[in-house]
């Protein structure tokens, strides 16, 4: 870069220039504008934040039936707004958990008993202070026996919950070493008295507080000069979250303007989108994946010949390039990949071969009547297309597999985990045995491939308590080449999250716990 | 009594019969459909435990019949109640999102209906004409195009290229009204060029059907300019099919309009019944569809008596 740019760029940041001008000056140098703009980028970067402004975020994923109670949270746009107003004690960030309302933690008595001590001098939006009790409460109210939560599924296993002092103390019943990360599921939201007064209040320890709720539409956020880190994080004055399930009208949005940030870039037009001088595309890959169910209990998926044959069948590859465009990476046949901790790269990659698929699917003895694959629009974006291909892959190894499209209404309800082979996605878990234990486990609520092995459940339980890395390392690493060998779940891809942002917009880092930094671009960003 | 008011009399008492089996239809239709309430709201994240306990809590164990019955004791104490999925009073929510679909329809109506009427005359005084054939010809270019399209395209030029207006209509309640209009700027336009040619094209047809008749040639021979003939002659004839197929659209306006909602993200009552019934939300799909009927009922009314107040022969039955 030439040291004219440079100094011309240090104007800008420094105030004495306007952008326009430095563009303009830039220009006359001789430079393109997506290079000025680059340039412009690093010295606001290496300038540090810029306070004041407002973010306006393009989220898709709020209905107006969205509720402020984190209990019922199953959308973007309302955890997305959680985070905004609200802490769970922990935070899942790019480099580990970070510490929110508690300020630190410990395990002990073989990871069985966890006491998290809760961060001085905290208050919560309505100016009340934030008490061991509170936590407490929270836990209570999420997974006691009158509990609507949607964390009630990962509340399981917990011995007794007491405080102590400024210290929540919690003993499992098994021992766990990940037990921190499940504290930082979005539903676990500190609230006061735990919500049990008022759930939607939307009264929470965040960085913001909420201002305007309209359910479906928009949110509206104020900077809480009271937290404990506002100092750190937190750089604009006001938060906007506006409402776009419409994939164009999001895309409009960004293009003209109207909002800084938008998740769900559809894959299709993420390059051209890219080209945009005022737009970037960033790309996370995450821990999520698509997958094809099959019940390992109910036949033909009973028979491990048939699903081997049908995962040799699948061209994985043609499925990234072709429903991904690429935004993604192949599965291999477990629901775990590099993005996790302990992940065990040797376990070798499942190939696409159609005669092993059909030397599998004669060794099957399969009658030759078609094997049905339940889809729809909903299961994932691209399920049907997805569907096809592997139909067609199918078809040229021998395997009658016939794909029957089911209407996306109530398909969580009536097809997901009750129909024996069906199209579906999972958004990934923060380490393995959270993973596996949400839909593995014998006894687990959503085991939707009816995978039930004592032996799987024996290691999963030993891996958990394990202190000992490389061993639990070793742990995992045999169950996934059990499952890889004979689950029933069929992994053809792990989508990247795809976001368009702003180029004004600086401090962006990815987090593959999710999308949009995994929601905390509202802390950790500023406009330029 | 005056055959007019007995006649809303009836129409009225008729309307309140058909809203009964008109929510009767919504309950048992939404019955049908599969899953219920709580397990919409879990979804993937639902347990046999926290489905049972959401149910208890949403009142959903109770017999069908009960439930009905409360909805329709509750509507008719005027109380709405509380939406099964975040507990917003559904008066509430109904109020800002009804207030929202009319400020959009009222303003599309305002400039869609004057300047259809307007131009069927014109097509008709210069019939077969170049503008008879370019205001035919665009509007129903426009009306072809399915809306969604048109609503791209104009938010490609007016706010991508252009920045005009903004690409979604965003409409707090704080904002002042000027404000307000350039923000639904792109949402009035679509919907003006989705009902215009239906409106110009009846207008054009009433009109010309009239100008057949006896009364008109004797209008022309006795002098008057051909506007003339048609404001002071044929128009009043041919009103009632007119504000019939206005009232249609405004109908259309009012309910129909949920795609164009979706593409602007324009906060109105259509996004509010599909999020509705998606999230199998019965109390509010119920009072939503209510209130469409409604609206439907009241224009069609207002239709009919329009008619009948504009022809004589009606007006006096023997």
């Amino acid at each position: 870069m030439s040291n004219e740019l440079k100094l011309l760029s240090t104007k800008v940041t420094a105030g004495t220039m306007t952008r326009r001008e430095f563009m303009s000056k830039a220009a006359a140098l001789g430079v393109t504008a997506a290079v000025a703009s680059t340039i412009l980028a690093d010295a606001a970067y290496a300038a540090g934040p810029v306070k004041g402004g407002t973010f306006r975020m393009g989220v898709s994923g709020g209905e107006s039936t969205n509720s402020q109670d984190p209990a019922t949270w199953a959308s973007d746009a309302p955890l997305a707004g959680g985070f905004i107003w609200g802490e769970a004690l922990v935070y899942p960030g790019p480099n580990g958990l970070e510490p929110k309302v508690a300020e630190s933690w410990e395990g002990s008595n073989a990871a069985k008993t966890w006491r998290f001590k809760v961060r001085k001098g905290i208050t919560f939006s309505d100016g009340t202070a934030v008490t061991a009790e509170d936590v407490l409460a929270t836990m209570q109210r999420h997974s006691n026996e009158d509990s609507k939560s949607g964390a009630l599924g990962i509340m399981k296993g917990i011995e007794s919950m007491r405080t102590d002092g400024d210290v929540f103390e919690l003993t499992l019943v098994i021992g766990n070493a990940d037990l921190p990360y499940l504290m930082a599921d979005y539903h676990l939201i500190i609230q006061p008295n735990g919500g049990f007064d008022n759930p939607a209040a939307a009264i929470g320890t965040g960085l913001y507080t909420l201002e305007t709720d309209e359910p479906g539409v928009r949110m509206t956020f104020k900077k809480n000069p009271n937290h404990w880190a506002a100092d750190e994080m937190g750089h604009y004055d006001e938060v906007e979250l506006i409402v776009l399930n419409d994939a164009t009208a999001r895309t409009a949005a960004l293009q003209s303007g109207q909002v800084d940030t938008v998740n769900r870039v559809e894959p299709k037009i993420a390059k051209l989108l890219g080209r945009a001088p005022t737009i970037d595309v960033k790309t996370t890959s995450g821990r999520g994946h698509y997958v094809f169910i099959a019940h390992v209990d109910t036949a033909p998926f009973d028979n491990n010949e048939l699903r081997l044959a049908l995962k040799h069948a699948m061209n994985r590859q043609e499925m990234v390039d072709k429903i991904l465009q690429g935004y993604g990476s192949v599965g291999n046949d477990m629901p775990i990949n590099e993005a996790y901790p302990l992940f065990d790269e040797t376990i070798p990659q499942r190939s696409f071969d159609l005669e092993k698929a059909a030397a599998h699917y004669k060794a099957s003895g399969h009658d030759g009547s078609p094997i049905i694959l339940r889809t729809a629009d909903g299961a994932f974006p691209g399920a049907v297309d997805a569907a096809a291909l592997f139909q067609q892959t199918c078809q040229a190894a021998g395997i009658p597999l016939e794909i029957k499209r089911e209407p996306n209404d109530g398909y969580w309800s009536e097809v997901w985990n009750v129909q024996p082979y069906c199209a579906s996605y999972w958004g990934g878990r923060p380490v393995q045995d959270q993973m596996y234990s949400t839909a593995y486990l014998s006894s687990a609520d959503w085991n939707d491939t009816r995978w039930k092995r004592p032996e799987f459940d024996a290691m999963l339980l030993e891996a958990r308590a394990e202190l000992d890395e490389g061993k639990r390392k070793e742990i995992y690493s045999k169950m996934g080449r059990m499952l890889n060998e004979e689950g029933g779940v069929m992994v053809p891809m792990f989508n990247d999250f795809v976001d368009g942002l702003s180029t004004e917009i600086q401090g962006w880092e990815t987090n593959p716990s999710g999308p949009q930094m995994y929601w905390y671009a509202f802390a950790k960003t500023w406009k330029a | 009594m005056h055959p007019i008011v007995k006649l809303v009399a009836q129409r009225l008492s008729l309307g309140i019969l058909l809203l009964f089996a008109a929510s009767a239809l919504l309950f048992g239709l939404t019955e049908i459909l599969p899953g219920d309430a709580a397990q919409a709201q879990l979804g993937q994240s639902a347990t046999p435990e926290n489905l049972a306990n959401l149910r208890e809590e949403m009142g959903l164990n109770r017999p069908a019949l009960t439930r009905y019955a409360q909805w329709i004791g509750g509507i008719l104490t005027g109380d709405m109640g509380n939406a099964l999925s975040n507990k917003l009073p559904i008066g509430e929510q109904i109020g800002k999102r009804l207030g929202a679909t009319m400020f959009l329809a009222f303003w599309a109506a305002l400039i869609s209906v004057p300047v259809a009427i307007l131009l069927g005359l014109v097509a008709v005084r210069y019939l077969n004409r170049w503008p008879d054939k370019v205001i035919s010809g665009s509007t129903l270019a426009a009306i072809s195009l399915p809306e969604f399209m048109i609503a791209y395209i104009l938010i490609f030029v007016f706010a991508v290229k252009l920045g005009w207006a903004p690409s979604f209509a965003n409409v707090p309640p704080d904002m002042p009204l000027l404000e307000k209009l350039h923000s639904i700027a792109l949402p009035i336009a679509v919907l003006t060029m989705v009902v215009l040619a239906h409106m110009m094209r009846m207008t054009r047809a009433a009109i010309l059907n009239v100008m057949q008749s006896a009364y008109i040639e004797t209008a022309e021979l006795k002098g008057l300019s051909s506007f003339e003939v048609i404001r002071k002659h044929a128009f009043p004839n041919a009103v009632a099919p007119i504000v019939n197929v206005v009232m249609i659209n405004l109908a259309y306006l009012v309910v129909g309009v949920v795609v164009v909602e979706a593409v602007f993200a324009y906060p109105g009552m259509g996004q509010y019944l599909v999020d509705a019934v998606v999230k199998r939300d019965v109390p509010v799909v119920l009072t939503s569809g209510i209130i469409f009927s409604a609206v439907y009922i009241i224009l069609n009314m207002i239709a009919d008596i329009v008619s009948i107040l504009s022809n004589p022969r009606l007006r006096h039955p023997k």
